[in-house]
């Protein structure tokens, strides 16, 4: 059986202005969880829904995630203390990882790049581009530098490649090659993404937000418009995804 | 002492009186993996439709203070995939009632799929004329009593299994639903589906939800469900399915002294997906304080002042 864990939290950072790293003490769900997988978090009283959050690492018996506060929920995780409950359902969703492939490159913008960082950990030397508002928003550069070749891009140029994350790694693939891309982000850039892996046919891996409910494929909420027709039209972000092919998904908003 | 929970109603036997509402818990398989389904005393599968439905754009449920609204839109792989595929598969894996669900755009849709329904082994059909997230059918049906009286009495026709009507709270009077709904020949009422409201950003002055109005569920509709359900207690001698806010054992007594045989959780299910377990200890506990040995006893025995 699948259980609700009740987690502690351990470590507490506030990365930027409003991000926070969080880490919590569960070893069922570090044993379980899988780069691009989320978790089904319990913000407390003050909201009825769960707020999904992508696992950013896992380890041991440690569970790792970084958001943003965005809203209530949000709001409320963030007012918590070191030792404090977390309950917690997770691992949930599907992993970005589904077949090998050489030459991996990461796309990530904003508060996307959190589920990329055990994804790049997984992978052989992959090619990393993260792109940020501007030089303060910049966050996990020495982290991902671990992991591989990371690239840095702002959008207003104050701090490495001036542009979008999007642009910086579509020069590196026409120079260098790719075999996969995997991508989170923010709806446009998710667009520019497809957009530019489907021109070179090169497979790519997006993993997409949306509302939640359940969490778990029951309530049919957090639905995603796919290139199928009938009932498969809309896919489930939190069981079908939230990683899709590019070529499966329409991203209509 | 030896607590019953047991509940019967239209001569189908509920193990304990706690059941889910239809469309907050699919066709059971996911809910499985953390409690198993013969911890309820039934279920209410996923609304179906006569043909495979695709459902509303995205974003479909938005948080508003103690509730959600949701705009799924009857997303479901149509009554003849759950006839011939689904319901074998659940009557093979467990022992607990399955209540199917049911929603149509005409009378001649209900009918068929009160025909194909009877068919399959579901204990019971929930006629869905509540539905605030559709174009066509769905709650226009449930708000006119005298087309329920009509629809209820045409579907009773093809329908062998006990008939459930799912009532809309969306209306002036739902005694006089109620009513019509029993002059038509139903077994058994349920109640309540969900509010129609509407949620807006005011950031980009949109409604959140892309269907821009949805259904209103969650703890902050309980106080409405419990009236409707003694209104309607009073005015019919039907048994009643209830639900609309239910998050503890606590919530389900409630419903049930107002007037509630069986009670649903919706909602509540999207916080703790274990919340059964806790509910019927709750249950347990209230029995056990108030030296009640069959939670039947309690039915609608509210006292009012």
């Amino acid at each position: 059986m699948k259980k609700v864990y009740k987690t502690t939290l351990s470590s507490k950072k506030e990365l930027a202005d409003g991000i926070f790293d969080y880490t919590v003490v569960c070893p069922e769900i570090a044993k379980e969880s899988a780069a691009g997988q989320f978790l089904h978090i319990d913000c407390g009283e003050g909201t009825l829904l769960r707020r999904p959050i992508s696992i950013c690492d896992a380890d041991g018996e440690n569970v790792r995630f970084v958001f943003e506060v965005k809203g209530a929920g949000t709001r409320d995780l963030a007012a918590m203390e070191i030792g404090d409950t977390i309950d917690i359902m997770g691992p949930l969703g599907n992993s970005f990882i589904d077949g090998e492939y050489k030459k991996p490159v990461l796309i990530g913008g904003g508060i996307g790049i959190f589920p990329l960082y055990m994804l790049a950990k997984k992978l052989d030397s992959p090619k990393i581009f993260l792109g940020f508002r501007e030089k303060s928003r910049v966050i996990m550069e020495e982290e991902f530098k671990a992991a591989g070749n990371v690239k840095i891009a702002t959008d207003d140029g104050s701090y490495g490649y001036h542009g979008f994350a999007v642009s910086a790694a579509e020069q590196a693939i026409d120079e260098d090659g790719c075999g996969v891309i995997y991508a989170c982000g923010p709806m446009p850039m998710l667009k520019a993404v497809k957009a530019m892996a489907e021109k070179r046919n090169i497979p790519c891996r997006l993993s997409l937000e949306q509302r939640m409910g359940c969490g778990i494929g029951a309530c049919l909420v957090c639905s995603c418009a796919t290139v199928f027709e009938g009932t498969d039209k809309y896919k489930r972000v939190c069981k079908d995804g939230p990683v899709f092919w590019s070529t499966e998904v329409t991203l209509d908003e | 002492m030896n607590k019953n929970m047991e509940v019967s109603i239209c001569g189908v036997n509920f193990k304990n009186p706690i059941v889910t509402a239809s469309g907050t818990f699919g066709f059971g398989e996911e809910y499985d993996e953390y409690v198993s389904l013969n911890e309820y005393g039934g279920f209410t599968a996923k609304g179906l439709t006569r043909m495979p439905r695709a459902g509303n754009p995205p974003p479909r449920i938005a948080e508003t203070p103690y509730g959600i609204l949701n705009s799924v839109g009857l997303q479901n792989p149509g009554v003849e995939q759950f006839a011939e595929h689904i319901m074998p598969d659940l009557a093979r894996k467990y022992d607990t009632n399955v209540i199917a669900n049911m929603a149509g755009n005409t009378v001649e849709e209900y009918c068929e799929m009160a025909e194909i329904l009877s068919e399959t082994e579901a204990a019971m059909l929930e006629m869905n004329i509540s539905c605030p997230n559709v174009k066509h059918g769905g709650m226009a049906f449930g708000t006119d009593a005298d087309t329920v009286s009509h629809l209820t009495a045409e579907v009773k026709k093809h329908c062998k299994k006990p008939l459930i009507v799912k009532l809309s709270p969306n209306v002036t009077s739902v005694s006089e639903i109620a009513k019509a709904a029993e002059a038509g020949g139903a077994d058994a009422l349920s109640l309540i589906n969900t509010l129609l409201g509407m949620a807006i950003d005011i950031n980009t002055r949109r409604p959140i939800l892309a269907n821009n109005t949805g259904g209103l569920s969650g703890p902050a509709v309980k106080p409405i469900a419990v009236r409707m359900i003694y209104e309607v207690s009073q005015a019919v001698k039907l048994p009643i399915i209830g639900m609309g806010g239910v998050m503890s054992g606590a919530d389900a007594i409630e419903l049930m002294l107002a007037g509630a045989s069986i009670v649903a959780l919706g909602t509540a299910l999207f916080t703790d997906p274990c919340m059964i377990l806790r509910v019927k200890d709750e249950m347990s506990a209230y029995m056990e304080k108030y030296n009640i040995s069959c939670i039947k006893d309690i039915i609608g025995t509210v006292r009012m002042n």
